[in-house]
């Protein structure tokens, strides 16, 4: 039997999710999608990312093997034109006729243009696609001024991509609030307080009634009293269903739009199945992305023969609109009849928060949040959940009194949605830890929870810890049997109580006598605080086997050794100083992906007068052996390059000079370019900074090897001075909260809050830390010395590196072999037939 | 500081003077030789412990270079090379009962090290 034919037209949001669903479920359709974009689906919700720097790649939704891999066709840039559902065959604009067993209309919204004479001029735009994303930017090019016409979530998003574009901002609604669907007057008047106090001017109850031309910019909006005038403008007035394609073929349609689809998504033909924004369901049109992934899953289930109905949606927001943090459950006008309502209203913080309570008090109908969502989540799930309210519901938006009830994870029943985006129940994720998902990351990729917006990620790592802890696997944290502590509580104990060395930490804070996970840790703390001679005999016996001789050990029990290049420059009487010391001591020599040399097959007994020469000639420790900062590669920069508009070898070697010797909780790699071309590979790097006309990018949390993570944009446009500080203290902020053995890019994927939590941090000094932290790294600045400087002119050091307690002569097993002229390591064969002839 | 205990059993030792105690740092090891062997020695807040100094796993005469671990009320080395744990009273790796090295008798006379072997 021919599989069945399935057509899909629309590729949006709604329409690509659908698509993974079903793929998941069966592989019993042959699928063709028709996209009207000349793309495959992306994320529209993010869209004013793309202002800030987020790429187009970066929001798309699928990679692009996912069409061919599910055997799916994708035909983009193609728009169906008519549907004969007699002969179940859909025409298209180039010309095709494409048959059908199963329909499914996906077609999505357009945004509304209000009928106003003079919306049709050449720097009016829609807020919807990519393109519209492109002709907004080339308008915003040309304008000092800009107006978004619309002041709900999307016309507020549209205004942040306005500002962020340079332009000055407005935003006139005709209703006399903004966001008047989701928040009440109040919300409204706080929200609206709060924009205008970035810049954004508001202009409410303004109906606009043509658009001429200016005088002093290109547009004019003559309202009923008053005008604007503007270089551009941005319509952001709500969305219609895209239901053309559906009334010409006869389906039915609600009496102001809509295709009309039952609890199965199905419209009034039996073979043609609606979803998202342009299906209506029991009146209702759904514009938001959440409901319209829950009817992607309904439909892939009514498909595949499971038994599923759609249900309605819940249509709680929460979310940052320019900055300022709003959220909105429910009935949050209480409509409902006999609601009670109790608020907070704090006008020195700027926050409001309002709970929509039943009229016996017991359940929560809707809320209102301005300027703090800190109460969302739990909120949420009193409301979703029906559970019953604390006596004083007023205490739950109550600001921190210390006493305020807390809404445990074990309250809530199996059937509670953690995840909204994705409808993932409390039990979802239970069943899936019972299965073996004992990691966030596991979680997330076995039940999709929290790989939205992320919104639910604190809660779902309560679930797991509670799950967890019921199931008796202990959450330890504790850094190893001999601590009950994390690396950061010790870290703050060895910082409070001046702790100087690891016994009297143990003595104090610990039991036994510590292992070769809790010394190296705490070795590298005590070094990050006190900057102490790491070779100290009280310290010595902390150091790992690298750090413990100041060299790399290699699988013979030889060492390699990494001078500092800083910023991979280095002049030919440098060079002839390695290149003497390499043919001196018979050193194997290679360079290093960090744009240094590295010299191995040294004994250990011949580390120090390597290390003699080095040093007489000016070289100091690379540091290659640490947990510390490695190297700051650069591209060569505006000294030479045609294209480099910053000098990004001077920056280099400053950074690295400035931050040598800093011991971290694990190694840190660092790279300047000095132009966007990128050369020097910053991007992948945990401090990455990029040159640009006016100053330098800074990018953080970036990482190669095994795990390779992006770095993200931190912060845009430094001069020397903000950059050098800013990196200061997220290096010490790293230093002081990250575990053991966690680079950046880790420390950042659990870092609650994420970037902008770190931003927040260092950029608005939130926690009040700043200085603390400058100062803090100050002081290892100040007491830098190079350690093998330090090592050669210590006696006691020294001893250490002596071949053997009774005996002077070298460690005669380390054997070598000769390839491509120069040595390695012989081995184990190599080894015994060197012995046999030696012998013989 | 006291006698290390230990495993090795056998009626006549002959004992090699290896160094000094105060050759070695607290809470480190050395190594020494021993006849044609290396030998790891190590020392804690109040003993003096002597194995192989070669690790069995990286086939590096590396094990005096590990770091000293307390495993439960066990005292270890970890080896410097793969991370394996040896008893130092015994040579037992904690890792895997297959593969152990050997521990040697250890007395202190007049602040001196004394290593014990089977004659």
């Amino acid at each position: 039997m021919s599989k069945q034919r399935l057509l899909v037209i629309g590729n949006g949001m709604v329409g690509q999710r659908f698509l993974e669903e079903l793929v998941a479920k069966t592989q019993a359709y042959d699928i063709t999608v028709i996209g009207e974009e000349i793309r495959p689906a992306y994320d529209r919700v993010q869209l004013s990312a793309w202002f800030s720097g987020t790429t187009v790649e970066e929001l798309t939704l699928c990679d692009e093997n996912f069409f061919h891999d599910n055997g799916i066709t994708f035909l983009t840039g193609t728009k169906a034109v008519s549907i004969n559902r007699t002969a179940k065959i859909v025409k298209t604009d180039t010309g095709m006729e494409l048959c059908y067993d199963t329909l499914v209309l996906a077609t999505g919204s357009y945004p509304f243009v209000p009928p106003i004479p003079g919306n049709d001029k050449a720097h009016c735009h829609v807020y919807r696609t990519i393109e519209d994303l492109e002709a907004i930017q080339a308008s915003a090019s040309s304008s000092q001024s800009g107006v978004v016409v619309g002041g709900g979530l999307l016309g507020l998003e549209a205004a942040k991509a306005l500002k962020d574009s340079g332009l000055v901002t407005h935003v006139v609604e005709f209703a006399p609030q903004l966001m008047a669907v989701q928040l009440d007057d109040i919300g409204g008047a706080l929200l609206r307080e709060k924009i205008e106090a970035l810049d954004v001017r508001v202009h409410t109850g303004k109906a606009t009634q043509n658009i001429g031309t200016g005088t002093t910019a290109r547009y004019r909006l003559n309202f009923e009293e008053g005008d604007l005038e503007t270089d551009m403008i941005v319509f952001s007035a709500g969305i219609r269903p895209r239901d053309e394609l559906a009334r010409s073929s006869g389906l039915s349609i609600g009496e102001r739009g809509g295709v009309i689809i039952d609890d199965h998504c199905k419209t009034s033909d039996d073979s043609i199945y609606a979803i998202g924004e342009v299906a209506l369901w029991q009146g209702k049109i759904y514009g938001l992305v959440a409901p319209g992934y829950e009817m992607a899953r309904n439909l892939a289930s009514t498909l595949t023969d499971e038994a599923k109905t759609f249900s309605g949606a819940d249509m709680s927001t929460k979310l940052k609109l320019l900055g300022v943090e709003v959220g909105s459950i429910g009935d949050a006008h209480a409509r409902s009849e006999g609601s009670r309502i109790c608020s907070i209203s704090d006008a020195s913080r700027g926050v409001y928060k309002k709970l929509v309570i039943s009229n016996d008090g017991k359940k929560l109908l809707g809320a209102v949040l301005v300027g703090d969502t800190g109460d969302y989540d739990s909120l949420l799930q009193y409301s979703l959940n029906d559970i019953d309210l604390p006596e004083e519901p007023i205490s739950l938006i109550s600001p921190q009194s210390g006493d305020k009830p807390v809404l445990g994870v074990d309250a809530l029943p199996a059937t509670a949605q953690i995840c909204s985006c994705n409808n993932v129940s409390k039990g979802d994720i239970c069943a899936s830890i019972a299965a073996g998902c004992t990691t966030m990351g596991a979680i997330k990729t076995e039940t999709r929870a929290s790989s939205t917006c992320g919104g639910c990620t604190t809660l779902v790592k309560q679930v797991l810890d509670a799950e967890l802890k019921s199931q008796g696997i202990e959450v330890n944290n504790d850094i190893c049997e001999h601590f009950s502590y994390t690396r950061q509580g010790l870290y703050h104990l060895v910082r409070m109580h001046g702790i100087r060395s690891f016994e009297e930490l143990l003595e104090r804070f610990g039991s036994g006598n510590g292992c070769e996970i809790c010394k190296p840790a705490v070795g590298s703390i005590l070094a990050s605080c006190w900057n102490d001679f790491i070779l100290d005999p009280k310290h010595v016996g902390l150091q790992d086997t690298n750090d413990n001789f100041l060299a790399n050990l290699q699988k013979d029990g030889s060492y390699s050794v990494v001078p500092r290049i800083p910023g991979g420059e280095i002049g030919p009487e440098m060079l002839a100083v390695l290149a003497d010391v390499a043919i001196k001591y018979d050193l194997y020599t290679k360079i290093t992906g960090g744009q240094r040399i590295d010299l191995f097959g040294a004994r250990v007994d011949q580390l120090p007068a390597i290390w003699k020469d080095l040093t007489d000639a000016g070289f100091e420790s690379g540091h290659a052996y640490g947990k510390s900062l490695r190297t700051v590669k650069s591209c060569v920069g505006s000294s030479w390059c045609r294209f480099g508009v910053q000098d990004s070898v001077s920056m280099a070697i400053y950074v690295e000079k400035r931050y040598r010797g800093l011991r971290s909780p694990h190694k840190i790699k660092m790279a300047v370019s000095g132009c966007t071309r990128e050369c020097a590979e910053a991007q992948s790097k945990d401090v990455g900074v990029i040159a640009t006309e006016k100053g330098w990018n800074l990018y953080v949390c970036g990482n190669g090897g095994m795990r390779p993570r992006h770095a993200e944009l931190f912060a845009s446009d430094l001069d020397d001075e903000t950059l050098i500080k800013y990196i200061d203290r997220i290096l010490m902020f790293y230093v002081r909260t990250a575990d053991r053995l966690q680079r950046t890019s880790v420390w950042r994927d659990n870092m609650e809050g994420g970037l902008e939590y770190l931003q927040d941090v260092v950029i608005n000094d939130s926690l009040g830390i700043g200085e603390e932290l400058e100062t803090e790294m100050q002081g290892i600045i100040d007491t830098y010395e190079c350690e093998w400087k330090r090592t050669i002119n210590d006696p006691a050091a020294l001893k250490r590196f002596e071949p053997f307690l009774n005996d002077d002569t070298p460690d005669g097993d380390i054997v070598y072999v000769r390839e491509r002229g120069q040595k390695r390591p012989a081995r184990a064969e190599e080894k015994q037939q060197l012995k046999v002839k030696e012998i013989a | 500081m006291s006698m290390a205990s230990n495993a090795e059993r056998s009626e006549a030792l002959e004992w090699f003077d290896i160094a000094g105690v105060d050759d070695i740092i607290p809470g480190t090891g050395a190594p020494a030789r021993l006849g044609d062997k290396q030998i790891a020695v190590f020392r804690d807040k109040t003993n003096i412990y002597a194995i192989d100094n070669l690790d069995p796993f990286s086939d590096a005469n590396v094990l005096s270079r590990g770091l000293l671990a307390d495993m439960k009320g066990r005292i270890c080395v970890a080896s410097p090379v793969y991370k394996q744990h040896f008893c130092l009273k015994t040579g037992e790796c904690l890792e895997d009962a297959t593969v152990n090295v050997r521990a040697y008798p250890v007395t202190l006379r007049d602040e001196r090290i004394l290593v014990g072997i089977a004659e």
